[in-house]
């Protein structure tokens, strides 16, 4: 592994393990709610944040944050306040962040659209050590939340009415997710890239959900496809010269593509195992087929 | 069975005075009055859009009220927090994530009012597990809930809200789409907690199989309170044995206008 000689691919890939854990473990969140494309939202409000960084020569891992954070408080208080004009006010906020972040780059002078492709695509070669710093303090925060409060963000994410009668601050935790969310997608943005951030979010969950019949197992197997994938590109980005980010993506989207195959089989043989058990204990009922919606339905 | 002068039991578990909601700018409920005493077992009917669901939400904290007042537990819902004192089922079509969870994960989202900071301890785990034998569906706790039946989903919402071992049952149409042999369960469930002095108040579009454990009706139409007493027996061929369609809210909703021509 002479890879790990170089300082710069052992920053690249710690940054890329931090992102294979946080990614799929805010998004499986986001997934549950049915928000999978939230991610991409916040992905276009942080550009702004990148721009801002260059324009006034300040870190463009922490203006992220700060923009990131603000647009998805901002969308959740939308989603909130906005009911049917929502998805009108969203779009101008995901396409002013964006225009925003081209804007305040090609304003700066130490940027160009150059420096902008590394921050929406991913780079390797330009994880500095402040970034590591930076990444490593936001992913121990993001990991804090989606596993400290699991049950609660379970709750809220599956039943929203029901949880406000168990007496959760309800608003307080989506407006924390929609923060968790966002400080992800600035962990992700030096290894991904801000354009693809969304996806190690939703297809390693989507890619878990086909082998897993419980919410804790399809956290851990989105997880561990997350750390596999992200070390996996990254190796691959080093090995072939190719983009760090699209690598991952692709990998990802093939893991997806490899576990819908194998669990087809599995699905069936479980079916007759249920039926099974069932026509023995419980003659009186019939079981309804796996009808479950896909995960993929947007309401960000 | 006691009937609702009977009762002169203490406090009002729930209290509604003159509420007043609006759903957009369409007024839902026009002033309506609702107390349910401890230990009460009240059905809420009415035709769809009389409100019934909406007078339900206002209680919750899920409509806000334009006018009039809303207690629990003699505590005014905005100040009220003991949340697991209430267990609330909703109508089943709210709970469903995008991500598979088995019985005992979302059971267990009801026991969060009895824990601190969401940490479960032994007892929680047991409450889980008793809440689950109560509806009977121990031997689905791994199942994905996705794989169940309505009946038997809405068997799990109903462990749900049971977990916390709440003073008050708040259901919203328990019975809607829920199979024959389910709906034995659910009355024989809430038989249970009524004994054992769980106060309850159910939406329901008719009585059916319930209509024995229930002491009062309140039939509601277009927002207002129509009828507040005992059940709507005499509702005539509907409620003999075999009728398994009753419609409460119809002749019930006929009589008042009959009345005013009469007197």
């Amino acid at each position: 592994m002479d890879l790990l000689n170089y300082a710069f691919m052992q920053r690249a890939l710690l940054a890329a393990v931090l992102v294979g854990i946080t990614a799929p473990a805010v998004g499986i969140y986001l997934v549950q709610r049915r928000q999978a494309l939230m991610g991409d939202g916040i992905g276009h409000v942080a550009m702004t944040g990148v721009g801002l960084g260059f324009l006034l020569s300040w870190s463009p891992v922490w203006m992220a944050t700060a923009v990131s954070v603000l647009g998805a408080v901002l969308m959740e208080l939308i989603r909130w306040y906005g009911r049917t004009r929502g998805d009108i006010a969203l779009a101008m906020l995901f396409y002013g962040g964006m225009a925003g972040g081209v804007m305040f780059i090609n304003l700066a002078p130490s940027g160009s659209n150059a420096n902008l492709t590394s921050y929406l695509f991913g780079s390797l070669s330009t994880v500095s050590e402040s970034d590591v710093t930076a990444i490593c303090l936001l992913a121990a925060f993001v990991v804090l939340i989606t596993l400290g409060l699991r049950r609660q963000l379970f709750a809220v994410s599956q039943d929203e009415e029901f949880a406000r009668v168990t007496g959760l601050p309800v608003r307080a935790l989506n407006l924390l997710t929609a923060v968790t969310a966002a400080v992800t997608v600035t962990v992700a943005m030096r290894v991904v890239g801000l354009l693809l951030v969304s996806a190690l979010m939703v297809v390693p969950v989507a890619a878990a959900q086909q082998l897993s019949r419980s919410f804790a197992a399809t956290f851990a197997i989105a997880v561990a496809i997350g750390v596999t994938v992200t070390i996996g590109g990254t190796v691959t980005s080093y090995y072939q010269d190719v983009p760090p980010g699209a690598t991952i993506v692709l990998l990802t989207i093939g893991a997806f593509i490899a576990l819908t195959a194998l669990a087809a089989p599995l699905a069936r043989r479980r079916a007759r195992a249920a039926a099974g058990a069932r026509a023995a204990t419980d003659p009186l009922e019939c079981s309804i087929p796996a009808g479950r919606p896909s995960g993929d339905e947007v309401g960000v | 069975m006691t009937t609702t002068e009977d009762i002169v039991s203490d406090e009002p578990v729930i209290s509604l005075r003159g509420v007043r909601a609006e759903l957009g700018s369409r007024p839902v409920l026009r002033g309506i009055d609702l107390t349910v005493r401890r230990g009460e077992v009240v059905a809420l009917l009415g035709a769809n859009g009389s409100g019934k669901s909406t007078a339900v939400r206002t209680i919750i904290g899920q409509v806000p009220v334009s006018a009039g007042q809303v207690e629990l537990f003699g505590t005014p819902r905005r100040r009220f927090r003991d949340w697991a004192r209430v267990g609330y089922v909703p109508q089943r079509t709210t709970a469903a994530g995008g991500v598979p969870a088995t019985v005992t994960e979302v059971v267990s989202s009801g026991r969060l009012s009895r824990t601190r900071f969401g940490l479960f301890r032994k007892a929680d785990h047991a409450a889980v597990r008793a809440a689950l034998d109560l509806v009977g569906m121990a031997d689905r706790a791994k199942d994905p809930v996705d794989a169940l039946s309505g009946g038997q989903h809405q068997r799990v919402l109903i462990a749900r809200a049971l977990a916390a071992a709440p003073d008050l049952l708040i259901m919203d149409e328990p019975m809607a789409g829920v199979d024959l042999a389910s709906q034995e369960i659910l009355a024989a469930t809430l038989r249970e907690q009524v004994a054992a002095g769980t106060t309850v108040l159910l939406v329901l579009h008719e009585l059916g199989p319930l209509e024995p454990l229930i002491d009062r009706a309140v039939v509601l139409r277009d927002g207002c309170v129509l009828h507040d007493g005992p059940p709507p027996e005499a509702v005539g061929q509907h409620a003999l044995p075999g009728h398994d369609h009753v419609h409460p809210h119809a002749p019930a909703g006929a009589e008042p206008i009959r009345t005013g021509l009469l007197s």
